[in-house]
Formats: structure tokens, C-alpha cells, sequence
């Protein structure tokens, strides 16, 4: 539509020194940034680098303490999301902003509701609901209860929420973060779509591949600071994680040749069912020798969780067997730790951590009956704290205070606790489940290292995620879990490189 | 004719007492459902009888007392929002707070005002909310079916009662056909949501508490200037417990919380009804056990009868704009 050249219209949002701080908290250090009308922009950075601080503003949700905003090339102020919305800018945020109980069409109408009795309002929502559908391809059944729908198709509901206001430009936090690979997929070709109808698109991640696969240009973000803004063609994701992270970044996992040895963990037609008694898993057998890696590959909810939980002790499964190192392993996770399993949970909210207890808590959860904790009755303070300090050291765990509260530690930080806790019992076997997730890119660079220890110093691993590039550069060998079942249980011919995830 | 007779009797008792619950109970649906848990029914309700039965006393109009009932409930219930919304305090410890707060006040200050032992002056006829005739309610009497339900259930009730049941299909279209009631569901669900749609989630939770207030007025005043007349201590007696109860067993709608209500006035109904008549087999049942059921048999409905009762998702939880 727009026949002048780019260069002649004005930006579609211009930030220019924009400063923020939080207390001692310097977020945002006199960022500027220009977004050109009908691009996709990228926004890198590690967590915590200030990229949702900075869209926040943009957003309304926060006011800068210095700087200004132009839309369009006018000077706007923007002090609330109304004002951001009137000024033509939707946001789509990481965790949806979506009442579960409403229908599609209650949610999209909401604060836009045309008028104090709904009935004429949610008419006319839903004739431009038609109309947007047709215009973007995205459709979605207006009277489908939110809970009812995939997160796919969620997020695709909070993209018609922006455009149903006007949105012109859009802004994705982490959009893909709770996406299948496909419906990631899927979402690019919609932002493709929306910027060939002369959208603007700011994506923020901090997945270097989507990056690449998507944007026209990318800012990279690194503590608060904007370090710099190139055209995506004419970088690498190498490079961009340098730019991140302030420093060269292994992208690749380097590991040895090595012979597996004798089987530490064998799993023979295991059955798990849920509480509604469907085969999660339905007769999966494998082994995993000392020395090796296994990973099991696949869409999260193809029962990988229910396989862990089974393995761990911490469901009961319904048939099938399980040994570690020859012997039968009760349903027990106390008495698996016992026998030398280490447990890394995929979700280590819910499972492995404990927020609101401080790093020495949260490092002898489990083990804190153990004889190195106890001093006749009561703990040893003292041996808990030296032994959590080491523990920090060892993994590099920032801050490195032992009486910091676990929740105040960076989601990087957490994890690194978590497999301190682990790998430093020095078990047999090892069970690791998104071991990444929520991860900064250099805090992965670590992980994957202390994973390839394990391996080397002669341990059994078995690694579950959904990130591919991981499996494929981690595991000397990968089982491949759809509806339960494994049908690929493929041997990994060499140790291989992979690129960024 | 007998049975039905007393069965039209035992029904427009229970509408009666379930008044006084109907009104708590949507007053908690009003709050619960944008997301502030309302503990303080039962004190709202008292404050508000105590305002009501002091008011029509002095001015000797039950219109005055209603609107005092009402001005003064409204004052506690911004009072809890101003503890749990803008301050974020625990709304459990400050429902309880307003409840001890009632409690004490209204006995305290009957006394101190009235000296009749924390009661408010009797009240004549024409300072409290008297029944209303229908049109030939008296001729219609003896028609069976029909002619008792019009002149023993519908007809002489007061006005708050017609009131009260006026306000449950008014809550439902509301709650359900309005932008007012989209947005206070939608804040008791996911406040988040509603605050990045450019709406003030703490403004939609005090206009829910609000209305929580106005409408615990009506069930105080309706207690001490319209069932009674006068206020007397701790007159509420729970019932602001049991239209919580009630809430929960409707599962926060309107339309079931009536129900619920009318359930419960029922069990009040046939207590008093039973009391000191002999019952087949068993012999004359002791009246505290008779008071006793409506309690017990809230135990065991809620405990075995609603199923899957699911709470407004964001209940008891302040907004805090995080990111």
C-alpha cells in the first residue's frame, strides 16, 4: 500500500533516552530505539536484561523517569495501557491476559465493551470479529470458552483482542515460550501475514532461532543497556549471543567419544495411568547405561511428566517394571534417592524448589536428614551454610548468599540450585526434565556442561525436553515419546554439534 | 385442606426468613464475585440493623432508618476495601475485624444511648416496614391451592421482602447482560487482565464492596424495622455465616443463591414449626435441637451435597500490577 520508500515515513514508535530505575534497580539506561513501520523488530536479551521493563513502558504499565515516546512521529505520552491502546499499541503478553471462564468473544470485548447493556456491543464485536478473521486468517469460534481452547489458540485470541482495538502496532512478549513447535510455527506465519497488511511487529525473546526465522531487525538488550540494533540478514546467532551475554558464548556442546558401560536404569513395559486411568505411558521399555546420555524427545503432554514421575517415585505406575542398577526401585522418591537416583523436575516450582525459603533450605531439601546436616538433634547450622556456600561457588550460583530468599534468584540461578543439590550427592543415575526452561542463554552454555560431566565422570543421564536442539546435542542416544508410546528408539550414530536453541 | 393450609403457613414463613439471608448472600455475590472475600457479612448486617433501629426511634420514619442502615453498612464495607484493596490487607482478618467491631460497637452504644439493656426503643407501627396487604387476599383465603398461595405466600409480606426478590433477577441481569457486570466477573477472575484493558481494578473492586454494603443494609434493616421492631443485641445471629454458606452452595450465581436461601428459610420455617409438637416415634424434640438444624444440615449440605463448588479464581487474593 505504502508506495514511498521506508526511509521517508517516520518511525512507527521512536523511544529516545528512555531511563528507568526500580530502587537500586537500574532496569532501563537511556535506551533509544526506532522501529520502522511495517517490520518485524526483535528484542533480545537475557532475563533481567530489561526488555520487559522497556515494552512495559511502552505499554503503559510503567511510567520512565526520563525520555520520551513518539508514535508515528508525534510525541505521545502514555501513562496507562489505555493510553498506549488509543495510541494504536496492542500488547500480547507472555502470561495471557485472558479471563478463563468468558467466552472468546466476552474476552475480546472487554474494556471495549460499546455501551452499558452488552447486547448491542457483543453484535457489533462480532461482525468485526468476522471481519478481522477474514482480513488476518485467524480464526477462532467466538463462543468457545477460553479454558476449552489450546494455548495456540489462546494466544491467537489475545492477537484479535490488539487488532480489535486498532492496534497498529504489536507487541509479542515471549510469545512462543508456551507454544508447541508448531503452533510456534503457526504463529510465525500469522506475524508474516499481519505485517504484510502493513502491521509493526516488536517481538521479544530470547530464543536466537526465532530471531532469525522471523525478524527484520533485532536490538540487543544487556543489563538495562541497548547495545545494539542490526539488520537480522546481516547477523548471526553467534553473534547475538555474544552481544547478549557480554562475552564469546560456546553455542556448540563439545563432548568426547565415549563407550557406554554396564545399564544403570531399565525400564521394561512400564505402564502409567492417570487418575482418570488413560495410559499416559503404554509399554515403554529402555535402558540407560552408565557414561551415556538418553533423551526422550517429543511434544510436551505425549507423557514424558507421567514417565519421570513414574521413574522418581513420585506416581505409582501401573504395570512394568523398573530397575536401577539390577534391583527393583520402589515407588518412593526418599527411598530412590536412597538408591542413588538424583531428580532434576521438569517444573521446579511445583517440584524442586521452594521459593519463599532462603538457598541453604532449598540446597538440603531432601537431604537435610543427612548425618554431613545434623548435630545431635538439632541441624548444623554452621556445616549447612559452608556446604551451601561451596555449592554456589561450585555452580556459579549469583548472588552467591546463602540466606537469600530462592524466589529473589534469577530463574538461571534457581535451576543451578537445583542441580547443585543434585549432581553434588554424586548419583548413579541422574533425571533431568527441562533442564533449560526459563534458563538465560549463558546459565545454558553451564548446565549443558555439567551435564556432559556427569557423562564423562561414568554417570547415567537421562535428560527430558521439549527443546530439540538440546536432545540432539546432549544424548547419545534419543527415544521419541508420542501418545505414550516410544516407537523411535533410535541409536545416535556420533556425538554431533547443535546450534543455538 | 389442613396440610395445605399449614403448608402455605410454613412457605410464607420461610420467605420471610430467608430475607434477611437472600440479601447478605447476593451482598457477598456482589463482592465475592470481583474478587474480595467478604467474611463481614454478618457485622455489616448488625451495624446495619442497629443504624436502622436507632434511626427509626428517633425519627420515626423507617425510610429514614433504611437509609441510615444502608449510609452505615456502605462506610464498613469501604472500610474493609480500604484494608484489602488499596492496603492489601488479609481479607479474612479484616472481615473478622468488622465482625468483632459490630459486635461490640452496636451493644456498647445501645446501651449507652438507650440504657435497655443494648436494645433500640420498641418501635411503633409506623416507624417500621409493615405487612402488605393484596387486593381481596382476606376473600381469597379459602380457595384451595391458588387462593392460599396468592393470600398466605405472595400477598402480606413488606416491602423489603418483595425487595429482596426483586434484587436477584435484577443481580443476574447485571452480573451477566451488562459492561458493570462483565467487568466485576472479569475482576474476580483475572485482574490482571482487566487492569491491561485500561479499566482500574481497584475502582471496579470498590464498586463491588459497595454494593455489598448497600445491599447488607437492606438485610439489617429488614431484620430490626420491618421483622421486628427494634433493634436487640446480636440480633443477626449468624445469618450472615449462612448467606455465605448459601453463596457457596449456589456456586456464586444469583439465581441458585436464591434458592439456597429460600432452602434455608424453609429449615427455619419448620423448626420453629416443629417446636413442641410431638413428632411420630420420637416424641417432643428439645427446641435447641430445633434450632440446631438449619446449622447442622449447612454441615452436611456443604459438606456432601454441592459437588465441585469453584471459587472466583482470583477470591482473597489482592491485585498486585507485577512486570
Amino acid at each position: 500500500m505504502t508506495s514511498t520508500k521506508a526511509m521517508a515515513v517516520p518511525p512507527a514508535i521512536a523511544l529516545a533516552h528512555i531511563d528507568k530505575r526500580f530502587g537500586p534497580v537500574h532496569a532501563n539506561k537511556d535506551i533509544s530505539l526506532e522501529i520502522e513501520k511495517g517490520t518485524i523488530h526483535g528484542i533480545v536479551g537475557e532475563n533481567g536484561a530489561g526488555k520487559s521493563t522497556l515494552m512495559s513502558i511502552l505499554f503503559g504499565f510503567y511510567q520512565a523517569d526520563s525520555g520520551e515516546i513518539r508514535v508515528d512521529g508525534k510525541e505521545t505520552h502514555i501513562a496507562s495501557p489505555t493510553d498506549a491502546i488509543r495510541a494504536g499499541i496492542g500488547m500480547v503478553h507472555q502470561h495471557f491476559m485472558l479471563v478463563g471462564k468468558f467466552t472468546v468473544l466476552e474476552n475480546i470485548v472487554l474494556g471495549a465493551e460499546g455501551g452499558f447493556v452488552l447486547n448491542s456491543g457483543l453484535a457489533k464485536a462480532r461482525r468485526e470479529l468476522e471481519r478481522l478473521e477474514k482480513d488476518y486468517g485467524l480464526q477462532v469460534d467466538p463462543d468457545a470458552v477460553i479454558d476449552d481452547l489450546p494455548v495456540g489458540l489462546q494466544q491467537r485470541v489475545e492477537i484479535l483482542k490488539a487488532l480489535y482495538r486498532g492496534a497498529e502496532v504489536l507487541i509479542l512478549d515471549e510469545p512462543t515460550g508456551v507454544l508447541t513447535p508448531n503452533e510456534a510455527e503457526h504463529l510465525f506465519r500469522i506475524l508474516k501475514q499481519l505485517k504484510a497488511q502493513g502491521k509493526t511487529i516488536v517481538f521479544i525473546t530470547h530464543k536466537l532461532k526465532e530471531i532469525m526465522a522471523v525478524t527484520d531487525r533485532v536490538s540487543v538488550m544487556r543489563r538495562g543497556e541497548m547495545v545494539a540494533t542490526v539488520e537480522t540478514a546481516a547477523t548471526s546467532p553467534e553473534h547475538l549471543a555474544e552481544l547478549m551475554v557480554g562475552r564469546r558464548v560456546l553455542l556448540r556442546v563439545v563432548k568426547s567419544e565415549r563407550e557406554p558401560e554396564r545399564s544403570v536404569l531399565e525400564v521394561k513395559n512400564l505402564v502409567v495411568k492417570d487418575a482418570a486411568g488413560t495410559a499416559k505411558v503404554d509399554g515403554v521399555s529402555f535402558i540407560v547405561r552408565a557414561g551415556e546420555i538418553v533423551g526422550i524427545a517429543g511434544v510436551a503432554g505425549n507423557g514424558q511428566s507421567e514417565l519421570l514421575e513414574a521413574i522418581t517415585g513420585i506416581r505409582p505406575p501401573f504395570s512394568g517394571e523398573i530397575l536401577l542398577n539390577g534391583k527393583p526401585l520402589p515407588c518412593d522418591p526418599a527411598e530412590a534417592r536412597a538408591q542413588k537416583l538424583a531428580h532434576v523436575p521438569e517444573d521446579r516450582h511445583r517440584l524442586g524448589i521452594v521459593t519463599s525459603f532462603d538457598a541453604c533450605e532449598n540446597v538440603i531439601l531432601g537431604y537435610h536428614g543427612d548425618e554431613l546436616y545434623q548435630k545431635g538433634i538439632f541441624q548444623d547450622r554452621r556445616a549447612i551454610r559452608s556446604d551451601t556456600e561451596k555449592k554456589m561457588r561450585d555452580f556459579d550460583v549469583r548472588p552467591q548468599d546463602p540466606y537469600l530468599r530462592l524466589g529473589l534468584f534469577s530463574g538461571g540461578n534457581q535451576q543451578k540450585i537445583v542441580l547443585a543439590r543434585e549432581i553434588e550427592q554424586d548419583p548413579d543415575l541422574l533425571i533431568v526434565g527441562q533442564p533449560t526452561r526459563g534458563v538465560d542463554i549463558g546459565a545454558i552454555e553451564f548446565i549443558h556442561n555439567r551435564l556432559i560431566a556427569m557423562r564423562e565422570r561414568g554417570k547415567a543421564v537421562l535428560l527430558v525436553s521439549v527443546e530439540l536442539d538440546e536432545i540432539r546435542g546432549l544424548a547419545d542416544r534419543v527415544l521419541v515419546m508420542c501418545g505414550g508410546a516410544s516407537p523411535a528408539n533410535a541409536r545416535r550414530r556420533r556425538p554431533r554439534s547443535r546450534s543455538a536453541s | 385442606m389442613e396440610w395445605l393450609d399449614l403448608i402455605a403457613q410454613v412457605s410464607g414463613s420461610a420467605i420471610r426468613f430467608s430475607v434477611p439471608l437472600l440479601f447478605a448472600c447476593l451482598a457477598g455475590l456482589y463482592s465475592e464475585r470481583a474478587g474480595v472475600f467478604d467474611i463481614g457479612l454478618e457485622g455489616k448486617m448488625l451495624i446495619g440493623a442497629f443504624t436502622a433501629g436507632t434511626v427509626a426511634a428517633l425519627t420515626g420514619s423507617a425510610w429514614l432508618g433504611l437509609l441510615a442502615a444502608v449510609l452505615a453498612s456502605v462506610f464498613f464495607a469501604l472500610l474493609h476495601g480500604f484494608a484489602s484493596i488499596t492496603h492489601r490487607g488479609n481479607q479474612i482478618v479484616s472481615g473478622v475485624a468488622i465482625n468483632f467491631i459490630a459486635a461490640g460497637l452496636t451493644a456498647q452504644l445501645g446501651e449507652t444511648w438507650f440504657k435497655i439493656g443494648g436494645q433500640t426503643p420498641q418501635l411503633t407501627n409506623q416507624e417500621r416496614f409493615m405487612s402488605l396487604g393484596w387486593p381481596f387476599a382476606e376473600a381469597l383465603r379459602r380457595i384451595p391451592v391458588i387462593g392460599q398461595v396468592y393470600s398466605q405466600v405472595l400477598s402480606g409480606h413488606n416491602i423489603l421482602v418483595y425487595a429482596a426478590f426483586l434484587a436477584v433477577p435484577l443481580t443476574w441481569w447485571l452480573l451477566y447482560r451488562t459492561r458493570f457486570g462483565l467487568r466485576l466477573r472479569a475482576v474476580g477472575e483475572n485482574p490482571a487482565a482487566v487492569d491491561t484493558a485500561g479499566i482500574s481494578v481497584q475502582g471496579m473492586r470498590y464498586a463491588a464492596v459497595a454494593c455489598c454494603g448497600v445491599l447488607c443494609g437492606f438485610a439489617g434493616a429488614y431484620l430490626s424495622i420491618a421483622q421486628s421492631a427494634g433493634f436487640i443485641e446480636h440480633m443477626t445471629a449468624g445469618k450472615g455465616f449462612i448467606a455465605l454458606a448459601a453463596l457457596i452452595f449456589a456456586k456464586w450465581r444469583p439465581i441458585p443463591a436464591m434458592w439456597a436461601c429460600l432452602l434455608f428459610g424453609v429449615l427455619d420455617a419448620i423448626s420453629i414449626r416443629l417446636q413442641g409438637v410431638p413428632i411420630a416415634g420420637i416424641g417432643i424434640v428439645p427446641v435447641q435441637l430445633m434450632q440446631a438444624v438449619p446449622y447442622i444440615l449447612t454441615v452436611i449440605l456443604l459438606a456432601g451435597f454441592i459437588g465441585h463448588a469453584v471459587a472466583p479464581k482470583a477470591g482473597g487474593v489482592p491485585y498486585v500490577k507485577e512486570k
